[in-house]
């Protein structure tokens, strides 16, 4: 506990934010409770489940590992910016046509790590198989069990994208 | 019971257009949360909103010497400091017992706790702040002086006489006891050719939701009205409870349930520091918000399935089951939970142990006792895990003692597909089931002979696999017998309310939740197929006690065969309405008339006759122009409650494929398969063609990765697809395919079903 405030600026999916903030927010914390943005969901505050899963300098980080202050001059994209710019449609799209959710409250984390690991493979030029995708998926966790879809989903997408039919 | 045929008179249901029944559809508020745009409790931020964060006992038993909170009360953000005797002054206790479970006894239980704590992690003191950052800051300031009591954990010790007795009020740590003997089991034991026995062992688990139990309270002293924001799966339920114990009547109290973070069953119990919470909300006459963390959600959600269970079956050599006998020891925590008791669990095991089978001499006894540990109650799929395994356990050990083949076995024992109706040793009764038929199936689709022999091949190579099978019976759709008759407002019934709006589109209201399961798509399933419109047109409310029909909510597989029944009922009824509508716009009878696709369409030809849209306008905004004396009443609410059977049972069969590495032990699960039959003959080739059959090396690697990630809860029952019946015909598979694998076009259009539709005619 401290009466230490800081002042931040950063952008948040393309608008200029400046806040100010005790040291200890963390970043998940700050975009839902002081930006309002509650598409990223806290699961277990400890950097197991990835439901806090957003992008900040074009890296995926859990929002409950990092601190708001650490994200002064960053840019931080959450999943209502992915959203917005279209950037994920075609994941959302097959997520949702495969059932690839049950409860959403893991999905946003899932589709912000599922993009991560396309745009990796479309600078490397090659399409994730299956074990790939589940590698890159394994530190977001969906209790409803749904994993099945989720490959599913992502192996579509992959496969979608890398045959020029986005 | 005479059922009269609600189909329409030249299509039946299922040959429709806008025939939703037996096929997969997008579920329609998948959207909404892919986009991170759903509303969880955990998102809702109110003006003047609160939060509370409790002291929590770190001893299995103490009494509460004293509380001092000067410091916490200074601590900055800080609204409130309140320990459980000052709460006790705005609720009531509540005490966990069902009439039906005789002798079911409990101690009052306290939001927060007074005098005593009877758990490590049960809240002896609340810090209500501004930001639940300061009220955790707070609490560490809250000095807690305990006297550390005597702490009971042993369930095998907890009935003896030097164990003290945790609720000396109750005489006995002795919870809920249970006896049956059936038929004759000591001359069947004693006629047999051989007996094993054998103790199993399971301990906790619990449901670990994604999004943790989430409260918030909003008590308005002006409209003297309590709305809560709950995760739940029984609104109504919890609305009763609050109003109850706040001496509140019910219509004081609205309890809201958007979308839910994962529940498993574990949402559906009273929790004492949501309920603290809502009492702080009346105390403080402004908004207080509870979302636990994820160390509270282990030592505060409802934990389950801990028991010790010695087991006995009887076998001829021929490969009779002669008798089953079981003792089950379990230990539920010090309260039995409200209001649906830590009973249940144990009172299923002694139902369910034995339940495949045709025999005749069972012998049960259950002890569930109380202990100083985090409380048990039911989660998902309630004693069945437990039963299975011991059922299925003593059978392989069965197998193996006479030389039997472990599939030859069951074959010998399940219980006749033409034997239906009947009853098992334990009483319940089954209205259809199909065990032969789901094993013949299951035989063939995993190749059993064919993995025998490659078992035996690699065994000479040193390589280890095994094969496991387990059958099984499943409660589901309960009737009043579950809770009702034991004294608990929990409905059984369900019911939904469809209205048609100035566009012609349908606005459905049904009493049961969503969580994830696709509830929400089968009610516009059903409502679409039995009024008559594409699936896009209809939008589904649920979850507020003030705008939806009284209902149970979602538990126990009820949403879909419930719910569900009431929504087509509802559908069926407006179209009946709409129909009189038309029939007086386009001046002939309502029965020469259809809906098709979203248009009054002539019966017999099909030809378009009125947009549902125009006869909207017309209705609402051109009453005037319709006959004198017509009243168009463009809204319908049905109720439905299972009434004829307690429960409809459903029956399966899985296999497992496996592979031990003998240096290590490690595991390995190669295959898994499911073979599952819903109970009515005519739609059985549907479902399983549908969705039951898997056998496949991904889901495989889905359950082990999920064994993996989980230490709690069963593969197998979070991936059960969607069955229901309606009735003796319809089978509906809403969303089904997380288990098997979805064909790559899966669900973006209704489609013909993979059979042609079995007639739908019903048995008078």
């Amino acid at each position: 506990m401290s009466d230490l405030v800081l002042d931040i600026s950063l952008t948040v999916n393309g608008e200029q934010v400046r806040e100010r903030i005790e040291p200890r927010t963390t970043l998940v914390d700050f975009l839902r409770e002081d930006l309002g943005l509650t598409g990223s969901h806290v699961g277990c505050e400890h950097g197991v489940c990835g439901s806090c899963t957003v992008r900040v300098n074009g890296e995926i980080v859990r929002g409950c590992l990092m601190l708001a202050v650490q994200c002064d001059g960053a840019k931080v994209e959450t999943i209502e910016g992915l959203s917005d710019s279209g950037e994920v449609a075609d994941l959302q799209a097959a997520f949702e046509q495969r059932n690839a959710l049950q409860c959403g409250y893991c999905t946003p984390g899932m589709i912000a790590a599922a993009q991560d690991l396309l745009l990796q493979a479309k600078e490397r030029g090659g399409v994730p198989n299956r074990d790939q995708i589940r590698e890159h998926l394994s530190g977001n966790y969906c209790r409803c069990t749904g994993y099945h879809a989720i490959v599913d989903a992502v192996e579509a997408v992959a496969q979608a994208r890398a045959g020029g039919k986005q | 019971m005479k059922i009269t045929d609600d189909s329409p008179p030249v299509l039946t249901a299922l040959d429709r257009p806008n025939s939703y029944i037996g096929r997969s559809v997008p579920r329609p508020n998948l959207n909404r949360l892919t986009q991170g745009r759903g509303q969880y409790v955990s998102d809702v931020m109110l003006p003047r909103m609160a939060h509370v964060a409790f002291v929590r006992s770190p001893h299995a038993h103490a009494r509460i010497v004293s509380i001092a909170a000067v410091a916490a009360k200074k601590s900055p953000g800080v609204i409130a400091v309140v320990t459980g005797a000052e709460l006790a002054k705005v609720m009531t206790p509540w005490v966990g017992v069902l009439t039906h479970l005789k002798g079911l006894k409990s101690a009052p239980q306290y939001p927060i706790a007074v005098e005593r704590a009877c758990w490590q992690g049960e809240a002896v003191c609340a810090v209500v702040a501004r930001t639940r950052a300061q009220a955790e800051d707070a609490c560490e300031l809250v000095e807690v002086t305990y006297q550390e009591l005597p702490a009971v954990t042993d369930p095998e010790t907890a009935l003896d006489g030097k164990t003290p007795v945790i609720h000396p009020d109750l005489g006995d740590n002795l919870c809920f006891e249970r006896k049956l003997e059936v038929g004759t089991p000591d001359k069947a034991f004693a006629e047999s050719d051989a007996v094993v026995e054998t103790t199993f062992m399971f301990g906790r688990h619990t449901g670990v939701t994604t999004e943790p139990r989430a409260v918030v309270a909003d008590w308005n002293e002006g409209e003297q009205r309590m709305t809560v924001y709950q995760g739940t799966q029984a609104p109504h339920m919890m609305q009763n409870l609050f109003a109850k114990h706040l001496d509140l009547a019910e219509h004081q109290v609205r309890v809201l349930t958007k979308d839910v973070g994962g529940s498993f069953g574990i949402k559906v119990h009273t929790y004492a520091d949501e309920m603290a919470t809502v009492a702080l909300s009346k105390l403080l006459k402004r908004p207080v918000k509870f979302v636990a963390d994820r160390i509270e959600s282990f030592v505060t959600d409802i934990h389950a399935r801990d028991h010790r269970i010695k087991a006995k079956i009887g076998v001829k050599s021929d490969g009779t089951i002669t008798a089953f006998e079981i003792d089950d020891l379990t230990g539920i925590g010090p309260y039995s939970v409200y209001p649906r008791t830590s009973g249940i669990e144990a009172n299923q095991i002694v139902n369910l142990i034995g339940g495949p089978y045709t025999c005749a001499n069972y012998r049960a006894q259950t002890k569930v006792v109380f202990q100083n540990k985090n409380v048990m109650c039911q989660y998902r799929a309630v004693g069945h895990p437990i039963a299975v395994a011991v059922t299925e356990g003593l059978v392989e050990l069965a197998a193996a003692k006479i030389g039997m083949d472990p599939l030859e076995i069951r074959r010998r024992n399940l219980i006749a597909d033409d034997a239906y109706p009947c009853a098992s040793a334990a009483g319940l009764k089954f209205e259809k089931l199909s065990h032969h038929e789901s094993l013949a199936h299951l035989d063939t689709m995993m190749n059993y002979a064919g993995l025998r022999a490659e078992q035996k091949r690699l065994r000479e190579k040193s390589i280890y696999r095994g094969i496991g099978f387990a059958s099984f019976i499943e409660v589901t759709n309960p009737s009043a017998a579950f809770y009702g008759v034991g004294g608990a407002r929990i409905t059984s019934q369900d019911g939904a309310t469809v209205k048609l709006d100035a566009q012609g589109a349908l606005i459905v209201h049904s009493g049961v939740t969503e969580q994830g399961q696709g509830a929400e798509a089968v009610l516009a399933q059903c409502v679409a197929s039995s009024f008559g419109v594409s699936i896009d047109k209809v939008r589904v409310i649920t979850g507020d006690t003030d705008n939806t029909p009284y209902g149970g909510g979602t538990w126990a597989s009820r949403a879909a065969g419930i719910g569900g029944e009431a929504a087509w009922q509802a559908g069926k009824a407006l179209r009946g309405n709409v129909l009189a509508v038309a029939g007086s716009m386009l001046q002939t009878t309502p029965q020469s008339l259809d809906i098709r696709n979203g248009v009054v369409v002539d019966a017999a030809t099909g030809t378009e006759r009125l947009p549902l849209e125009e006869l909207a306008r017309v209705a609402y905004f051109r009453p005037d122009t319709l006959p004198p004396g017509f009243q168009a009443e463009l809204m319908a609410t049905r109720h439905y409650v299972p009434r004829a059977w307690p429960f409809a049972f459903t029956n399966g069969i899985q296999a497992s494929y496996l592979e031990v590495d003998t240096d290590t032990g490690f595991v390995k699960l190669l295959k898994h398969g499911a073979s599952r039959t819903a109970a009515p003959s005519s739609i059985r080739s549907w479902s399983t063609s549908k969705s039951a059959a898997a056998w496949c090396r991904e889901s495989a690697r889905h359950c082990s990765n999920n064994a993996c990630m989980t230490s709690a809860g069963s593969c197998s029952t979070a991936t059960w697809p969607t069955i229901w019946c309606r009735w003796r015909r319809k089978c509906l598979t809403s969303n089904a395919a997380t288990w098997s694998r979805p064909p790559p076009t899966a669900n973006s259009a209704p489609r013909a079903p993979a059979k042609p539709a079995p007639p739908a005619r019903r048995p008078a």
